[in-house]
């Protein structure tokens, strides 16, 4: 009977492919006017004169809002900030403030017009005087100026310094080189856009595409001075975020237009606009040296990441996953961090552990050949149970199962040891492998369901569907859960004004509302057992709840499968119209925001469903393995199959799961093989501006991707067993097709994107 | 985009006139290049005259070879039972570049226009001397490696981003072309696109009003061994890193003829004359093409970034005149 698990397809998935599903830009409002922003043309400096005469005289222009009559927003506050909730700003730069210029790109001006055509045009009519001043524009550059940042996320970001100095150094092999990643662009297929909605001075309707409206509501409530529930954020759909879609200044700035036109406005904004208003994920430059015994037992790992950012704290945390992977008795993590007058870094799919793959994983097969061992073989001697910062044991964890799965469904045995062996014609052809690894995040959340006494089940939550299958999964447990089909279930998610749920960000979204879901459903059949139970007419009179079981829109009494009364007979005998629960589920250490909701008093779940994170490790493991293809003369690279084995805990829908994988595959394919914004130094903007010029993989660059999972049930971080899915595909990739680059041609590329030029 | 006139033109006579009349007038073929070039404030025509409903679209026979029609689309073209069996070499190219989607719109008067895809000249707010002449050359010294290794002057290191005109030059085509007052000329394709020299606001020879009618591709004894090779970044819908147009015509294991045209290195398709001269008479051997391709890229003349392109693209004419001794293949690469 179980509709968790099976691969159903996307129960909004109809609505997407006829046009109807309603994305932020298409929710056109009555009289609504259009904006077009303005960019700063300096990368650092002020502007020493604006005037918008020009502007103001072209055709259907209504207003021009920038730093001299922009409205006021409440300042900079971290502590303010945190406190409602608000403290996650893309960059922290309330816009249109005053007339300072923090990197090329930043929005300095908004026109608003009767058409997208005329706001445009008009635009360039804005004349603009800077005095501008010595810009930080490259990475390399600015390494003398780098400095030791103290946290990361909250967590320290210098781990054992100097630990591994002396170890590395008695070690019998010892392996150390620089490995390179580029900055990078998330372009979802869906533009950043936001239609703003006034109601009087103070309450406020945003059309948005981000990956969570209860975040953006609060940001936008904060610095505009509103109160939060006057905010409602509205995201039914949205088209990929990848990290790129939390709040980012045109939000805020479609806002503050609507309120100075007096009308509802509309932004969009161009690919070029997300090449440097919407975060990136930032180049990095990491050492990792690895020291082993004479038999390949690891004895030291470091990993040192140079990176930058700008107008945040985060920077690219690509020491993650050397914290998590492998037994060694130390190991060392750090950062040297310098910061860019350039667009602000942001999270982007795997924040951390994609680039950081790219080098430990790298690095360990450079081990591998230096020990002589089998690359597979090498990472199962070093394999850890145990988280190896705080020794708990991983929740569960089956990552040699991945290694050896993978290895066999590959054909990893058909591999040989020796570089530049097998040919194709003029191909040379390589096998390469790394492990992937995401942590299992859990936030708490709340989940109300509904049911009517027809049979129509609601299940409401401020979640997000970015495309990943939110949905559909949820309609899933929700029917396991009540005994209703699939079908008869409704999904309202996307509204900041439903109860409240995590951002759809570091692959948690499942494991966070689903547990709240299924309490919330737990709840509403008990009360119906309940009043079936207390209701003379019922079969299921005076017996006791623990001998009663549902099935099909049924409660009954087990082992007595006659006795039945049916939800909707044991409703209407109530005089119960609709019925409703609604429950909160948090993580021990109460990770993430529990607000009250407006919509129902959610009850807490029983402390034995929630996550133990006091004495459990929560992360996900994989193994990917890569066949590549290339040609010496031309220096091009084909992946010519892959295959990538997960331990995610349960799979909630094989076809939702396995699509997510396929497409963090194919987003590593993207990071190994072309995708890269390099930035001119002179003047600190990017040179790569569209995607005809920033390459991401055709179809024809995507090879079959086999993908399996382990599916076995997580046991401590929630009753439904599941953990996040989104990211863990990504990582690895680079560093499998990395390796087997070398395998094949025996040439070490140690810096992405591996272009052709490389290999000339 | 700034705000324009748009009319449609049924006659070339009248669009002719009506561009003539107007220096702030363009043709519109297709739109791929020029309303992308338009969104990006890098053009700002005042009018745009449609051409696309003109009657020059046909790919016909003539007494000496075959004509394409200036307004034919890419995609007819390339697919052209004419094309295919007389001109593999311009199918190849065709198809070689950018999307199917782009080519169905695309057409063979305004893929010869297309301009540069360097960066710079797109970025408004950086100098470029092709965009505004005395402004500078924003990638002589920046990120310059998608730009010439041949051909370039300190006023402009661009390169011709279209394929199709690679196979053109190497089939020696000519371009008809008609101007005010029904004045008609022809123009060998080779003194078609123009080095930058010291006005790289110039892409080619084309004077204000002209307008493309047809492009004539002469017969010639190529269709057996011909081949389009292109190395870009990812499998397609990529502007070429390097591509090389190569074409034989052989007296028993003898070149009796030989063409080979680059992309990707200059500011005009680079006839590779030294490697063609290099190679006439000389055995159809790899060691020959490797040869010929070594004494063409001495002449090269890298940048910062794009000294790869001289080994690629000497590997690359090496690999494209293998290809076309095996007679080519729709769609290979490599
Ligand atoms: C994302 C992308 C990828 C691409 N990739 C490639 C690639 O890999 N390889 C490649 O070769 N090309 C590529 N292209 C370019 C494409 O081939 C050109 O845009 C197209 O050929 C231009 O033709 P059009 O008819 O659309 O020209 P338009 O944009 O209509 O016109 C271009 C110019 O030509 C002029 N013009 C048009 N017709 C005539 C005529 N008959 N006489 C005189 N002047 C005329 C116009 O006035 C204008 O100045 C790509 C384009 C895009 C957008
Ligand atoms: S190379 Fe040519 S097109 Fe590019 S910036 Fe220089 S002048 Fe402009």
């Amino acid at each position: 009977m179980s509709e968790t698990g099976k691969p159903i397809s996307r129960i909004d998935g109809r609505l997407k492919v006829t046009g109807k599903a309603t994305y932020a830009a298409e929710f056109n409002q009555p009289t609504m006017a259009y904006a077009f922003p303005v960019r700063a043309t300096i990368a650092k400096g002020r502007i020493t004169a604006l005037d918008d005469a020009a502007v103001k005289k072209e055709p259907g222009v209504i207003s021009v809002v920038s730093y001299k009559n922009a409205p006021k927003l409440k300042p900079l506050d971290m502590q303010a900030q945190a406190k409602a909730g608000a403290a996650f700003l893309g960059e922290n730069l309330p816009p249109l403030q005053d007339n300072k210029v923090y990197y090329p790109g930043q929005f300095i001006a908004v026109v608003v017009a009767e058409s997208y055509e005329q706001a445009r045009a008009a635009a360039y009519k804005l004349k603009v005087r800077y005095a501008a001043e010595k810009a930080a524009t490259d990475l390399k550059t600015e390494l003398p100026n780098s400095r030791k940042p103290a946290k990361l996320m909250g967590e320290e970001a210098q781990v054992n310094g100097g630990k591994t100095t002396a170890p590395l150094a008695q070690s019998a092999h010892r392996v150390e080189n620089t490995y390179s990643t580029p900055a990078e662009h998330h372009h979802p297929m869906e533009p950043h856009a936001t239609v703003a909605v006034w109601e009087g001075a103070d309450k406020l309707t945003l059309y948005d595409a981000t990956q969570g409206v209860g975040l953006t509501g609060a940001i936008a409530a904060y610095f505009l001075g509103l109160q939060p529930e006057n905010v409602r954020v509205i995201a039914p759909f949205v088209g990929g975020g990848f990290g790129s879609k939390g709040l980012w200044l045109h939000t805020l700035l479609v806002a503050m237009a609507a309120k100075a036109a007096g009308r509802p406005v509309k932004l969009a904004l161009t690919r070029q606009m997300m090449q440097t208003n919407v975060g990136h994920r930032a180049a990095t430059i990491q050492r990792v040296s690895l020291g082993t015994d004479t038999a390949g037992t690891l004895t030291a790992v470091r990993h040192h990441t140079d990176t930058y950012n700008n107008l945040t704290e985060f920077f690219e945390p690509s020491g993650k996953q050397s914290l998590v992977l492998y037994k060694a008795p130390v190991r060392e993590v750090t950062y040297g961090l310098v910061k860019l007058d350039r667009s602000t870094p942001t999270f982007m799919r795997a924040p951390g552990e994609t680039p950081g793959t790219f080098a430990l994983e790298s690095a360990m097969d450079e081990m591998a050949y230096k020990l002589k061992m089998d690359p597979v073989a090498f990472r199962i001697a070093n394999h850890t149970a145990q988280d190896p910062m705080n020794g708990h044991d991983f929740s569960s964890e089956f990552l040699v199962d991945c290694y050896r799965i993978g290895a066999e469904k590959f054909g990893w045995s058909a591999r040989s040891m020796e570089p530049r062996q097998k040919r194709n014609g003029k191909y040379l052809v390589g096998y390469g492998m790394a492990t992937a690894t995401y942590p299992g995040g859990r936030s708490a959340a709340t989940v109300k369901v509904s049911m009517t006494a027809s049979g129509d089940v609601t299940v409401m939550t401020a979640s997000i569907d970015i495309g990943t299958g939110t949905y559909t999964v949820l309609a899933q447990t929700a029917a396991d859960a009540l005994g209703v089909p699939v079908n008869r279930i409704q999904v309202k998610i996307g509204d900041s004004s439903l109860p409240p749920a995590p951002l759809a960000g570091g692959s948690q979204t499942t494991a966070s509302i689903h547990p709240a879901a299924l309490e919330a459903c737990v709840l509403l059949r008990k009360e119906l057992t309940a009043l079936a139970i207390a209701d003379s007419s019922s079969k299921l009179y005076g017996r006791a709840s623990d001998e009663i079981n549902y099935t099909n829109g049924n409660l009954f009494i087990i082992g007595d499968e006659k006795k039945t009364d049916a939800y909707a007979d044991i409703m209407s005998r109530a005089k119960r119209g609709e019925m409703e629960a609604c429950a909160t589920t948090q993580p021990v250490s109460g990770a993430g925001l529990t607000v009250p909701s407006a919509l129902c008093t959610p009850r807490e779940a029983p402390a034995e469903q929630n996550s133990d994170d006091k004495h459990y490790a929560f992360h996900s493991f994989g193994a990917q393995f890569a066949e590549v293809w290339v040609d010496e003369d031309l220096g091009t690279i084909r992946v010519k199959r892959f295959t990538s084995v997960q331990d995610v805990g349960r799979i909630m829908n094989e076809k939702t799961a396995r699509s997510q994988v396929i497409g963090g595959v194919i987003f590593g394919i993207g990071a190994a093989l072309m995708e890269a914004t390099d930035y001119d130094k002179r003047w600190g903007s990017p040179v790569v501006r569209t995607l005809a010029d920033y390459h991401v993989p055709v179809n024809l660059d995507v090879p079959p991707i086999n993908v399996h999972f382990i599916g076995k049930p997580d046991p401590h971080i929630s009753p439904i067993g599941a953990r996040g899915i989104g990211e863990i595909g990504i990582t690895g990739v680079a560093a499998a097709i990395a390796n087997a680059v070398f395998n094949a041609t025996g040439k070490r590329l140690r810096d992405l994107p591996l272009t052709p030029d490389k290999l000339m | 985009m700034r705000p324009f006139n748009y009319s449609n033109a049924g006659e070339p006579a009248t669009a002719i006139a009506t561009v003539s009349a107007n220096p702030g007038a363009k043709f519109l073929g297709g739109g791929t290049n020029l309303v992308d070039l338009m969104k990006e404030d890098v053009m700002h025509p005042s009018a745009l005259v449609d051409i696309t409903r003109l009657k020059l679209a046909d790919v016909a026979k003539t007494a000496t070879g075959v004509t394409i029609g200036g307004t034919a689309t890419n995609s007819f073209t390339a697919n052209h039972e004419l094309i295919r069996k007389n001109y593999p070499l311009l199918s190849m190219a065709i198809l070689a570049g950018a999307s199917a989607q782009i080519r169905n719109m695309a057409t063979n008067g305004g893929n010869l226009n297309q301009r540069t895809r360097c960066t710079y000249f797109y970025d408004v707010n950086l100098p470029c001397n092709k965009r505004e002449p005395g402004s500078g050359c924003g990638a002589l010294k920046g990120v310059n490696r998608n730009h010439a290794i041949f051909g370039w002057s300190e006023k402009c290191v661009a390169v011709y981003p279209s394929d199709m005109a690679i196979a053109l030059a190497a089939l020696d085509a000519v371009v008809h072309v008609e101007g005010n007052n029904n004045v008609k000329r022809t123009i060998n394709f080779a003194d078609f696109h123009r080095l930058p020299g010291d006005t790289p606001e110039k892409d080619n020879n084309l004077k204000p009003g002209e307008l493309i009618l047809s492009i004539e591709l002469p017969a010639n004894d190529f269709a057996e061994r011909s081949y389009y090779l292109k190395i870009r970044e990812r499998s397609s819908y990529a502007f070429a890193l390097v591509s090389v147009a190569a074409a034989m015509a052989l007296e028993g294991n003898r070149i009796k003829q030989v063409r080979i045209a680059l992309g990707g290195v200059a500011h005009k398709p680079w006839r590779a004359s030294v490697a063609e001269k290099w190679l006439i008479g000389k055995e159809a051997t790899e060691t020959n093409f490797r040869a010929a391709a070594e004494v063409e890229l001495k002449n090269a003349r890298p940048l910062e970034h794009n000294k790869f392109k001289v080994a690629m693209a000497q590997k690359a004419i090496a690999r494209a005149l293998q290809g076309a001794m095996q007679g080519g293949e729709y769609g290979l690469e490599g």
